[in-house]
């Protein structure tokens, strides 16, 4: 039945000057992404503390995606170098514990790349329903 | 057993203690048994002849009372193995202490003993361990005839793996001083990664869900030495203990082992004092091999100043998503 088809969570943190920008890009073009994914606008993308993405699989997140700007192109100058270590480490971390790897992801997309956008979330979202619902980082009590 | 007597080691501290005005020594001092030895801040020579004690149970890494007992005492002196140096030298990189009042005694060392290990060879029971050049005299409460264990036998996990012996700060040094060797500490890691990710899933639960966060691993870490801890935040939503079946305990190691990674000097203490045995050192350990691997090699503590990984960064650095690329990993 339609109504019981699996639509996975899917938690964005866009960066205020690129990402966010590219989003609404690909809003004013008509592009078409799923309504799944629920984007969270940060000032940067090396805003995003580790706590942040686990939290958000702990309240139910089935994938998390970070963008930021290009490496090179960040509005505070080197704040994506930052993400890019962190999130190159937590992520391997995250493996390591047995987490699936495909549930997280980091993508450059600046403010010209509406179509990127949508398409790196079409792209993120069919992958993350692919693996279903997030069963190894879920907290019971925040389950509803 | 441990080549520097405690003899010579308390008639440099009482030497200090009389020279310095409101000075304290760091140290290890007797617990209730011979194995349980813990740190301890001496300021007089009468609880030095008492109570200081240098054995094979001294594993506990003191740089971390720097912190608070420089702020106290205008002089202080510090006894420092090899490993302990490590973190010294972190510790001051993040000015942590101010160096001009502490003096450093760099000690050899030859190996710490597990006092796991040692009861799982010898027993209950233990009434009273004497230090023989060939073992552990272990004497039992029953009256059986005492064991002798080979100090190899008993080794610490992390001594056993021990990624130097030389001491990479001291203002004074006592014996011969070693080198750095190169170890096998990766070892498990890779076993680790070698798994499939079910494997590693269950392998981490299983351990993990013996957490009782109790928080050993965090206040003896001289990484975590942070004032206001993020898990102390009631409103954080992770102060509390939760049920295993939940992913509280895997964030709390994880964010830990992040808030550590580039400064953790691989001292292995989180591992020796969690009581519910818990290997915490493979997760710093593989924030390690991931740096060195990513980064270049890098030890943390080894050269005072330098500039840890997570707080640096080149242009060409490699891409989240092509970390899983590189091999079989």
């Amino acid at each position: 039945m339609q109504m019981n088809e699996y639509k996975p969570l899917i938690v964005a943190f866009c960066c205020n000057w690129c990402s966010y920008a590219g989003a609404d890009l690909a809003g004013n073009n008509r592009l078409n992404y799923p309504a799944d994914v629920k984007i969270i606008r940060v000032p940067c993308s090396c805003r995003v503390n580790p706590m942040f993405i686990l939290r958000a699989f702990q309240r139910g997140a089935d994938g998390v995606i970070l963008c930021g700007c290009h490496p090179g192109d960040c509005h505070y100058t080197s704040g994506n170098y930052y993400t890019r270590r962190r999130m190159a480490l937590l992520f391997s971390m995250l493996d390591y514990l047995g987490i699936e790897r495909e549930r997280t992801r980091v993508e450059w997309v600046s403010a010209a790349e509406g179509a990127k956008f949508a398409a790196t979330m079409n792209e993120f979202v069919e992958k993350v329903a692919s693996l279903g619902k997030n069963k190894r980082l879920e907290d019971l009590r925040c389950s509803k | 057993m441990q080549q520097i007597t405690r003899d010579l080691l308390i008639e440099k501290a009482s030497a200090f203690l009389e020279k310095e005005n409101n000075s304290c020594v760091i140290g290890w001092r007797k617990g209730e048994f011979d194995y349980d030895i813990t740190p301890y801040v001496f300021d007089n020579k009468e609880d030095l002849e008492k109570y200081f004690v240098w054995n094979d149970f001294c594993g506990a890494n003191v740089s971390k009372y720097l912190i608070n007992k420089t702020q106290k005492y205008d002089k202080t002196l510090v006894f420092l193995k090899p490993c302990d140096t490590y973190s010294f030298n972190q510790l001051l990189t993040e000015h942590r202490f101010s160096r001009d009042k502490v003096y450093a005694i760099g000690i050899p060392c030859e190996g710490m003993a597990n006092v796991n290990k040692v009861k799982a060879i010898a027993g209950e029971g233990i009434e009273k361990i004497e230090f023989l050049p060939e073992g552990l005299k272990v004497t039992n409460l029953y009256g059986d005839e005492p064991a002798v264990i080979a100090y190899t036998d008993v080794l610490a996990e992390r001594c056993l793996n021990c990624k130097s012996k030389a001491h990479v700060a001291y203002d004074e040094l006592i014996g011969e001083d070693g080198s750095v060797i190169s170890s096998n500490r990766f070892d498990e890691v890779e076993r680790l990664e070698k798994m499939t990710p079910d494997e590693r899933f269950a392998f981490w639960q299983k351990e993990l869900s013996k957490c009782i966060r109790c928080n050993a691993c965090r206040d003896v870490c001289p990484a975590c030495s942070c004032e206001k801890c993020v898990f102390d935040n009631p409103a954080s939503g992770v102060e509390n203990k939760a049920p295993a079946s939940s992913m509280e305990e895997k964030m709390f190691h994880i964010i830990r082992a992040f808030h550590v990674a580039g400064r953790c000097t691989d001292c292995g203490e989180c591992s020796r004092v969690c009581p519910q045995g818990i290997p915490l050192h493979l997760l710093n350990r593989k924030f390690i091999k991931d740096i060195n691997e990513f980064y270049g090699e890098y030890q943390a503590g080894a050269v005072e100043g330098s500039r840890a990984p997570l707080v640096d960064y080149t242009e060409g650095d490699i891409e989240p998503y092509e970390i899983f690329d590189r091999g079989d990993k």
